[in-house]
């Protein structure tokens, strides 16, 4: 999406570009902190695992300009997997060899940041086959791919026993980080979360932000010019995809835990527009776009529960009005109007 | 008769004829869309929503106006067709200068809110619409018992198709249709009114949906989600047949259909992700698709 | 923190004295939480609300001093925005007893929650029967039917009146594969044969191709192990091929009065089903159903709404002789403590396991000839006394139960 990143904001020096990153992002970070005593917790952490998703999309879409459709893919089989390895541990992968057997690595159930890990790899495996098959194609031709292969995960889900289908994996339980922190405690995960959120914030930042991300940059504004100037496009985009998926999967491991719960909700296609919408909301390409963004549609979707099926009225009325109206987003139209960047 | 793989030969003709039936389907839910992307190169998301109208205009017809099935499939489309004009009109006409995908975009929140809005109308239990009498009763087969009304909307589909795509690929139309895209402007210098010719295409492609819609009706249930799972098969079916092809559209969503049903005979538990993996494996031989015109 | 709240409330209430009952900050907060806007919507819905306030009334809450307030939600069939509601209600909001909740992967979350949290759960719209068996807590009832009940219902009684050939279709999920188990188990058991099965995708729209070969199968008896739309699909294509009218028999294994009414007689004539309660059956229901049916747009009450009003009725009766909402666990003794008695399900007993019990019965849909009004939609075929309809307690595999 070769309009999405405003080109005044980068004629700024560097001293200056990255200084209002800078004071904004420590604005978040204590923001955050302090939250937890004017609201609800359980629902920050779902803003905030949200953030990380949108995040990781938004490094697809605002810096390399792939849209992908099927995203929910990472989000919801992170979470599966972090689900699964935190409650039963053992993993039981199916080999054919004649005929259909089982290697069954035995594990116990792992602690949290083990799980969340697994997770996040698990992710990037899907991310790395996904994005294989995808990066082929190029523009609407890649949504429209990312979004079938998605919806094939899905019905995979609702299959494989170990998602238990509609049920979803339940009572996942929380643990100890690092054998002794408890996770139970409301306080305990928020920061775990807390931490997650502003650690993964602070890669992407590095890498949007380096050589490799100038060169994301480059493929963005004109593939064809990049490809001749010797880069291999079609790598670069495959490991932005990786580590989109990646980030995607460990979003959703962390959601899992919060949450005890991972469900076919998680890879659905509604979820992956979901993190476009908000990532849209917040502003495309811009830092702390997708940040706003989710805590924007979190806080819509809390306050709208109880008008039911109106919320994805409302939701597509918000789509509608952003790729219309607000096509900077709210971060983007901010960052425009205050001339510095965000 | 004869067996294979267990399944006796009546049963097999049985399931490709079921199968053929649903291809019909895809194939004209297909239609519209490669219609609209290869005109106008717009992914319409709003399709399945505009499937479920059509069915949903089909049932207020009879409801409200008394005018049965033969009355819904002349007027539905032509009603759901104009609400697409209108939406050409007011969201995507802005649109053209702009990204492919800010037109997906749109159209996908357009989708929500008229799926939304009709969920919170009428709920998710579906709504009766009963077989048009002249269509009732079936055929004797011999190996299956075909309902007429199934015959009825493969023998439709199947015209309904062959005369789109002779218009566009044959016709003097067409001809200027698929100039317009190529070279707006210069057909424009022409003297022939582009932009209304766009808007007429995309107000068609909507109308091929809805019609869908209307044969939709008496048999599956008219909700408001009957368009959101579906529209997802028939991105696949695009992409497979590949995207800018008219006749591709049409003959993959016959043939997946045949996939599909055959699939259920021997593997009904993979039925649902058949098509995403003939997708993939297509993608990964031919990226640009079957007949696709290259990425 | 849970432990925190239950003790601080537990403390306030003893505290501020014996004589007063006194409620965990004043109110006893009933929330109702189902489908409001899905498939399930109908059977349940607005209607567990309403149904759940004519308990409160008829209980004669206010003229007892206790101030009951009722809250309802839409958990959308998803268990994640079940477990989320559930979770803000009690830490937010401060409600005391969860009610209603179809969809068993949304009951089985929030069993969870309401058992950490020591708060009360009844479940009348969801049929896991693992909810009484391996999944049973100390704060969860189980009221209105379960998959046991109704594979038991339908299964047997189908086969001893010479439906002994099955073949099921079967909705490819754990719910369908739990309700299709429980059956095929009870049809041979009682001397019957399963023919064969196929599952189809879930949720599908095109059963055609599933039913065509439960057609040559030529299984007396087709059952479908699927609920909500996938019932009504299947029942409705199933008419449309002639399967029917050539001499094989539909068995809906879970399935209500709304889908009939959904149906039309004319589709749904000579199908067979089991449920709890029918607003037809006696006086008291039909009293009931003319009571709620001008508040629920004219549909009349289901088994649900009548388990939600008579499961709030006996937890009234139970917070009431407790005079305190605030300990699940000791309202939930004191109502398998108590017997049951309401005007809709008569008298009965809460087991160990949480299950509530009380006769299920078998119907068949009438005719479009025989139905004298809307509604009318059911005759009885046989009677399931209350001793018989329900799995065993030893069984069931609760760890409640002392074996």
């Amino acid at each position: 999406m070769a309009d999405v990143a405003d080109p005044k904001a980068t004629q700024a020096t560097p001293a200056l570009r990255s200084q209002s990153e800078v004071i904004a992002f420590v604005i978040m970070a204590v923001a955050l902190v302090v939250a937890p005593a004017f609201a609800y917790p359980v629902f920050l952490m779902k803003a905030l695992c949200f953030a990380l998703f949108a995040c990781a999309f938004n490094l697809l879409i605002g810096y390399v300009g792939l849209l992908s459709f099927g995203h929910a893919l990472f989000f919801g089989w992170g979470a599966y997997f972090a689900a699964h390895l935190a409650k039963v541990g053992a993993v039981s992968l199916p080999f054919w060899l004649g005929k259909w057997h089982w290697l069954v690595i035995p594990l116990p159930p792992l602690p949290p940041e083990l799980a969340i890990l697994g997770g996040a790899l698990f992710a990037a495996l899907l991310g790395l086959i996904v994005g294989a098959l995808a990066i082929r194609r190029q523009g609407i031709y890649f949504a429209m791919v990312t979004l079938a292969l998605a919806q094939m995960m899905f019905f995979f889900a609702v299959q494989a026993p170990f998602t238990h289908g509609e049920d979803g994996i339940q009572a996942v339980p929380r643990g100890k980080l690092l054998g002794f922190i408890d996770l139970a405690d409301q306080t305990n995960m928020y920061f775990t979360v807390l931490v997650i959120f502003l650690g993964c914030f602070l890669l992407i930042y590095r890498i949007i932000n380096s050589p490799f991300g100038e060169v994301l940059k480059a493929i963005r504004e004109n593939e064809p010019r990049a490809i001749s100037l010797g880069y291999k496009t079609e790598r670069y985009k495959l490991v932005a995809f990786v580590l989109s998926a990646t980030f995607a999967g460990v979003a959703g491991a962390t959601k899992a835990l919060v949450f005890q719960l991972a469900s076919l909700t998680d890879v659905d296609w509604p979820m992956s527009g979901e993190v476009i919408l908000m990532t849209l909301v917040g502003g495309l390409g811009t830092l702390f776009g997708p940040v706003a963004g989710a805590f924007f549609v979190v806080t819509l979707e809390n306050y709208l529960t109880t008008i039911g099926q109106w919320v994805f009225v409302v939701q597509g009325a918000i789509f509608v009005g952003c790729v219309l109206l607000l096509r900077r987003g709210i971060i983007g139209e901010l960052a425009r109007v205050l001339r510095i960047k965000l | 008769m004869f067996e294979i793989f267990g399944i006796s030969s009546q049963a097999l003709f049985g399931q490709l004829l079921i199968g053929l039936i649903n291809g019909s389907f895809y194939a004209l839910l297909s239609l519209g869309l490669a219609v609209i992307f290869g005109m106008l190169n717009i992914i319409n998301f709003t399709h399945g929503a505009q499937y479920m109208l059509g069915a949903f205009a089909a049932f207020f017809l009879l409801q409200y106006a008394g005018l049965g099935y033969w009355w819904a499939i002349v007027v539905a489309p032509l009603a759901v067709g104009a609400t697409g004009i209108v939406i050409e009109r007011l969201f995507l006409q802005w649109l053209y200068k702009l990204d492919h995908l800010y037109g997906l975009l749109l159209t996908f929140g357009l989708a929500l809110m008229i799926e939304g809005t009709f969920r919170n109308f009428f709920g998710s239990s579906g709504l009766p619409y009963a077989v048009p009498p002249e269509l009732q009763g079936g055929q004797n087969l011999g190996f299956m018992f075909l309902p007429n009304y199934r015959a009825w909307v493969v023998v439709f589909s199947i015209a309904v198709c062959l005369s789109t795509w002779f218009v566009i690929e044959r016709t003097k139309l067409g001809a200027y249709l698929r100039a317009a895209t190529e070279n707006p402007t210069l057909v424009r210098a022409f003297g022939i009114n582009v932009p209304r010719m766009i808007t007429l295409t995309y107000g068609f492609g909507v109308a091929l949906a809805a019609l869908a819609g209307v044969m939709a009706a008496p048999i599956y249930n008219v909700s408001p989600q009957m368009g959101a799972n579906l529209i997802i098969v028939v991105f696949a079916v695009v992409v497979i047949g590949g995207m800018g092809s008219i006749m591709g559209a049409i003959l993959t969503g016959f043939g997946l259909g045949v996939i599909e049903g055959l699939t259920k005979v021997f593997f009904p538990e993979a039925s649902n992700t058949v098509i995403f993996i003939v997708m993939a494996i297509v993608l990964l031989i031919r990226p640009a698709g079957l007949f696709g015109r290259g990425v | 923190m849970k432990g925190l709240i239950s003790f601080t409330a537990l403390a306030v209430a003893l505290g501020c004295g014996s004589a007063q009952a006194q409620y965990s900050d004043g109110t006893i907060k009933i929330g109702v939480m189902n489908d409001m806007s899905g498939t399930y919507a109908d059977l349940s819905g607005q209607g567990s609300v309403i149904a759940a306030r004519m308990a409160v009334e008829d209980f004669g809450a206010a003229a007892k001093g206790m101030k009951v307030e009722i809250v309802g939600a839409d958990h959308q069939n998803k268990p994640d925005v079940g477990s989320n509601v559930v979770r803000t209600w009690i830490d937010v909001d401060k409600v005391d007893v969860i009610v209603d909740v179809p969809t068993s992967s949304v009951a089985l979350a929030v069993n969870e929650i309401v058992r950490d949290k020591n708060k009360v759960f009844l479940v009348s719209g969801a049929a896991a029967s693992d909810l009484t068996g391996p999944k049973c807590t100390p704060n969860t009832i189980h009221w209105t039917y379960d998959t046991w009940s109704l594979a038991n219902g339908t299964g047997k009684s189908i086969v001893k009146t010479g439906g002994d050939t099955w073949f099921f279709l079967t909705a490819n999920y754990a719910f369908g594969e739990a309700l299709e188990r429980d059956t095929a188990a009870v049809v041979e058991k009682n001397g019957g044969k399963v023919l064969g099965k196929v599952r189809h995708p879930f949720p599908g729209t095109d059963f055609s191709s599933f039913l065509l070969q439960a057609q040559s199968s030529k299984a007396k008896i087709i059952g479908l192990a699927n609920a909500g739309s996938d019932t009504i699909n299947s029942i409705k294509q199933a008419a449309e091929f002639g399967i029917t009218q050539s001499g094989q028999n539909l068995a809906a294994l879970l399935a209500f009065i709304t889908d009939v009414h959904a149906l039309g007689l004319k589709t749904a004539q000579g199908l067979i089903m089991t449920e709890a309660w029918y607003w037809d059956l006696n006086d008291a229901n039909r009293e009931f159903a003319k009571k709620f049916a001008p508040q629920d747009k004219g549909v009349h009450p289901t088994m649900v709404h009548a388990g939600v009003y008579s499961a709030v009725t006996h937890y009234l009766k139970a917070v009431e002789a407790l005079k305190s909402d605030a300990d699940g666990r000791a309202i939930v003794a004191k109502m398998k403590e108590l017997p049951t008695d309401d005007k809709l399900f008569g008298k009965g007993i809460v087991r160990a396991d949480g299950r509530k019990i009380h006769p299920m019965y078998l119907f068949e849909v009438k005719k479009p000839a025989e139905s004298k009004a809307p509604w009318d939609y059911y005759k009885l075929r046989a009677t399931i006394p209350a001793d018989e309809a329900f799995r065993p307690m030893a069984d069931g595999g609760c760890p409640l139960v002392k074996s």
